[in-house]
């Protein structure tokens, strides 16, 4: 089974990354501040002004190291890729599968339930430990509708309303989620391009590393991570990383942004305002979140479907398997990850 | 796995002076540098045949020592530092710059 391997991020502002026999060396200041060998890397992300030899970009996409270039801020800027390897006729399975539409909302539907199901999960938690709150349970109940009327195939079409009703839902349902009464972390829907308030500034940047992480895995297991299912192809989206991340955003990225604030770790001192009225994580306060990424992806689970022991970080990449078990034929299904 | 490898290479001659940059490298290709002469290879079993080979290669036995021990999956508990120079282990500590 593939090891989970450690990711690399790099937010020096000015840092050089290069290429040192078999390692990457990050430099700051003319000065070494660590050197990696490659084989111990599955990825690294770039915060703002980090540049990188070209003979080092060429290294990663040999040893299928992803490479992402991010804004200060967390958004996604660039990535690097490689020649395009893996299986040739899996990757034409999956545009074919992409045409058919029958096909292509069975896997909708199950990344959606998936979805909806991990959402809930959260919610539930959130009732056990924090007993009955009526907002809570309205959104939950709603859910569990949202879920029952996807036991039936339908148009994908009609999957993305539903997801988004979910959603819409879910959110709602947020703000009770947050347990520290501190105005900077009241919450009132999402919103984005860009975050405005300091709770979806962190979302958006967790969201944004779980987009890196589950397009490496889709590559790694030879995917093209720009055609997807529930998301509809658009030049330069990564549709399919998109997909694949559903199932995972309320389980590692919002469960991740609450417990970072509700344990006092992310302050509200720890944004900044533009002149736009865009929020966004100081240096400290991206680190911290960081950290807690990192450490969350260690933790060990068992795998409902595999039932097997694996590390969080490489749940992306069992399910990235999975979908492609799924389209040479070998699964009838793609078996959503939920969370149990 | 982690390996330990630790060298002694000869530098009296211009050669020895060589084989020690050379074996040195190629340490560094796979692990991290803990101590002069002292590295730490994690590395699967593939990767272990390759640089071992390549170390066999490159070293003199008639003058230089090589020594390899073995640390296994569960290292982590079967080492301690003390002091300076401590190095990140790059399995699970935050590879954050």
């Amino acid at each position: 089974m593939k090891k989970h391997l450690n990711t690399l991020y790099v937010t020096t502002q000015k840092a050089y990354l290069h290429k040192e026999g078999q390692s990457v060396v990050v430099n700051v200041e003319q000065e070494s501040k660590l050197r990696v060998p490659i084989h111990t890397l599955d990825g690294i992300v770039c915060f703002g002004v980090v540049s990188m030899s070209p003979f080092l970009m060429h290294h990663c996409a040999e040893n299928n190291v992803a490479v992402s270039f991010l804004s200060e801020y967390g958004k996604f800027l660039a990535r690097i890729q490689g020649p395009v390897s893996g299986n040739v006729l899996l990757r034409r399975e999956q545009y074919r599968v992409a045409d058919r539409s029958a096909a292509a909302s069975a896997i909708a539907r199950n990344i959606l339930l998936g979805k909806i199901a991990n959402a809930r999960a959260v919610l539930r938690r959130a009732l056990r430990d924090h007993g009955e709150q009526p907002a809570l349970k309205t959104a939950e109940n709603r859910l569990s509708q949202y879920l029952r009327r996807l036991q039936q195939p339908m148009p994908i079409e009609e999957l993305r309303g539903n997801e988004g009703e979910a959603a819409a839902s879910y959110f709602a349902a947020f703000p009770q989620l947050i347990t520290v009464k501190d105005a900077a972390f009241s919450f009132r829907g999402r919103n984005r391009r860009p975050p405005t308030d300091p709770v979806n500034a962190m979302l958006s940047f967790a969201y944004t590393l779980l987009v890196h992480d589950c397009r490496s895995a889709l590559e790694g297991v030879g995917l093209d991570p720009c055609v997807g299912y529930l998301h509809a192809d658009r030049p330069g989206r990564p549709s399919l990383a998109l997909d694949l991340m559903e199932e995972f955003r309320a389980l590692l990225a919002d469960r991740l942004v609450l417990s970072l604030i509700n344990r006092r770790q992310i302050q509200p001192g720890d944004f900044n305002d533009s002149a736009g009225g865009a929020v966004s994580m100081t240096d400290a306060a991206r680190k911290t979140l960081l950290a807690a990424w990192q450490k969350r992806k260690q933790e060990e689970i068992i795998h409902p479907y595999l039932e097997e022991k694996c590390k969080i970080g490489l749940l992306p990449h069992l399910q990235a398997q999975l979908l492609a078990r799924h389209l040479r034929g070998d699964l009838d299904a793609y078996p959503p990850f939920i969370w149990k | 796995m982690l390996v330990l490898v630790s060298y002694d290479v000869s530098t009296i001659s211009k050669p020895g002076r060589r084989r020690l940059a050379r074996i040195a490298k190629t340490c560094l290709n796979y692990g991290q540098r803990v101590q002069n002469s002292v590295f730490e290879c994690l590395v699967d079993s593939a990767q272990w045949t390759a640089l071992r080979t390549e170390l066999l290669r490159l070293y003199n036995p008639d003058e230089d020592s090589l020594r390899f021990y073995f640390l296994g999956k569960n290292w982590e508990q079967k080492l301690e530092h003390h002091g300076t120079k401590d190095t990140p282990n790059l399995e699970n500590d935050l590879l954050i710059i």
